[in-house]
């Protein structure tokens, strides 16, 4: 299997103190990749330099390679804005712009960079985009509806949606569940399995049964390193590391 | 003890409420004196004091058309130049400026809000009046002076000199209200855009149009509360001529204006109480701008605006 991503030795800094430690790690191609760790540990901050989230946040910087497509996608010579239109991101709060419609939501992206769709297919591919994020049959009828009046579930598939109409290969997560119930919880989880088979998913998740049930491949983070990195069944079962089994074993975290 | 403090609680409430009720009844003090005082040109004129246009002491005929005119005209093209100005900086300030450069740009802009008006008047009169009639008045004039907007001879002082410099006046109150209200925009609405692809500018726009609208509506009523009332740097460049001409190069007149110029040289009665009343209606006008801007903006709040 090969890999979406290749990251080498990053690195990175907020002012003077450093968060990433060297991180190398593959990330396989459609599959799903969880980044665990205790708060702190620097998992948040690693996705969002794979899509150059960080680029805005004053003082930072990284060092290092994150290979996608071929090219160092954090040497400032690549555009973040045509990186992020493959690297989409869904983020910890459902964040649907609170006053647009269910519809233009999810067509947002589709008018950024003066890409001109014509009008059937921007209502064929939001049709296609709420159907993958599995809330099409809740919101069909009225898609005029403002994205704010939905309930939080239904805001995170919708920001779900929002991400997968750009037509992104890789959908970065971060902690996407942590402020859903139970329910809404399990069909996110439903719905980053079926994903996968289209694309390259990587979640953030300081849930382990979490990181269990839905991941190919998991990593775990401790104070800004990769402690290691392996098959979900293996870390959970018998991790290499004596970080990783005390993390998982609840002796700290 | 118990009754000591509830005695403090008590009075405490009593005074503040007093205070509270000084400020409700300066109003209606003010309101009714106006009424009163204005009551002999009421009764005269009736409603065609504001639809005539003749002011004219020595006939004794008096109407507040021609000043109505000035003080919106002036006061409109004012918030026409200053909304754009003050929202742009304010987006420059918040979203492009670097750091050294963000505090004495506030710093200065605010500065610009405690100038007294008279210096504003006087800088209208012998820096930005010349500079408008020789480099643009003039030009423009000649180039476009068919165009009713531009029509007639270029003296300086005119609707056009008012306007820009109230503009100058309400920039800072804009730009101040604006950069709060973008200040307030969720990081991760930002971020949404940003994760989509878009562009810097794409997201101010965006952001701009989900969370701030109302805000930005709010600082141009500010703005354009402050542009009605000024007196002093509007009497110093309008030119003071009660007529009502489309051409922006022609000199206009405002309520505020005529009532500063004016009031210790009417002798009449009469003529007394029509400079009161126009006192009222620009009292009246504030009030109907002000409710009218509540009005608007209770119905932009966000979650409202859906279905």
């Amino acid at each position: 299997m090969d890999n979406a991503i290749e990251v080498k030795k990053l690195s990175a800094w907020f002012g003077d103190h450093q968060v990433l430690r060297e991180i190398t790690m593959g990330i396989r191609r459609n599959s799903v990749t969880s980044v665990m760790g205790p708060s702190g540990c620097g998992k948040s901050t690693f996705i969002r330099c794979l899509n150059r989230m960080h680029d805005l946040t004053p003082g930072f910087r990284m060092t290092g390679e994150v290979l996608f497509d071929g090219r160092n996608v954090i040497s400032e010579k690549v555009d973040p804005v045509f990186l992020r239109r493959k690297v989409g991101m869904v983020f910890q709060q459902p964040n649907p712009f609170p006053r647009m419609s269910v519809f233009a939501n999810v067509a947002v992206g589709l008018r950024f960079n003066g890409k001109g769709k014509s009008k059937s297919e921007i209502v064929e591919v939001v049709e296609r985009s709420l159907r993958m994020a599995a809330l099409w049959d809740e919101v069909k009828d009225h898609l005029d509806q403002m994205g704010s009046s939905l309930s939080g579930g239904q805001q995170q598939r919708l920001c779900i949606a929002r991400a997968l109409a750009v037509e992104p290969e890789v959908l970065l997560m971060d902690e996407p569940c942590s402020a859903l119930d139970p329910v809404s919880t399990s069909k996110i989880e439903d719905l980053i399995e079926d994903l996968s088979e289209k694309y390259t998913i990587v979640v953030v998740t300081h849930n382990m049964q979490q990181a269990a049930r839905i991941s190919d491949s998991v990593a775990f983070f401790l104070l800004g390193e990769l402690v290691e990195m392996d098959k979900s069944a293996k870390m959970f079962t018998n991790p290499s590391d004596r970080r990783t089994e005390e993390y998982i074993t609840g002796r700290f975290g | 003890m118990k009754v000591g403090a509830n005695i403090k609680d008590f009075l405490f409430e009593k005074t503040t409420a007093l205070f509270a009720l000084c400020v409700l009844g300066l109003t209606l003090l003010l309101f009714a004196l106006l009424i009163r005082e204005s009551l002999p040109a009421i009764r005269k004129f009736g409603v065609t004091f504001v639809t005539n246009s003749t002011w004219d002491p020595v006939l004794e005929e008096f109407a507040a058309l021609p000043f109505l005119y000035g003080t919106l005209v002036s006061s409109f093209l004012a918030i026409l130049i200053a909304v754009p100005l003050g929202v742009g900086s304010a987006i420059f300030i918040n979203e492009f400026a670097p750091g050294w450069l963000k505090t004495p740009i506030s710093f200065l802009a605010e500065l610009l809000a405690a100038i007294p008006s008279v210096i504003y008047g006087l800088w209208g009169i012998f820096v930005l009046v010349p500079i408008l009639r020789d480099n643009f008045m003039k030009p423009v004039s000649r180039a476009l002076g068919w165009i009713p907007l531009f029509q007639g001879p270029v003296y300086g002082p005119s609707m056009l000199a008012a306007g820009v410099l109230l503009a100058i006046m309400v920039v800072p109150f804009i730009l101040s209200v604006s950069r709060e209200v973008l200040a307030t925009v969720p990081q991760v609405q930002k971020e949404a855009v940003l994760s989509l692809g878009g562009t810097h500018w794409e997201m101010i726009r965006i952001v701009i149009g989900q969370h701030c609208i109302p805000g930005i509506f709010g600082a141009t009523i500010l703005g354009l509360g402050r542009a009605l009332g000024e007196t002093m740097a509007v009497t110093m460049v309008i030119g003071n001529r009660p007529d009502i001409v489309l051409s922006l190069f022609q000199p206009g007149y405002s309520m505020a204006a005529v009532i500063a110029n004016e009031f210790t040289e009417a002798t009449g009665d009469l003529y007394l109480s029509a400079l009161v009343e126009i006192g009222l209606v620009l009292f009246l006008l504030t009030i109907v701008v002000n409710l009218a801007a509540k009005w608007i903006l209770t119905r932009m709040v966000p979650g409202r605006a859906g279905r």
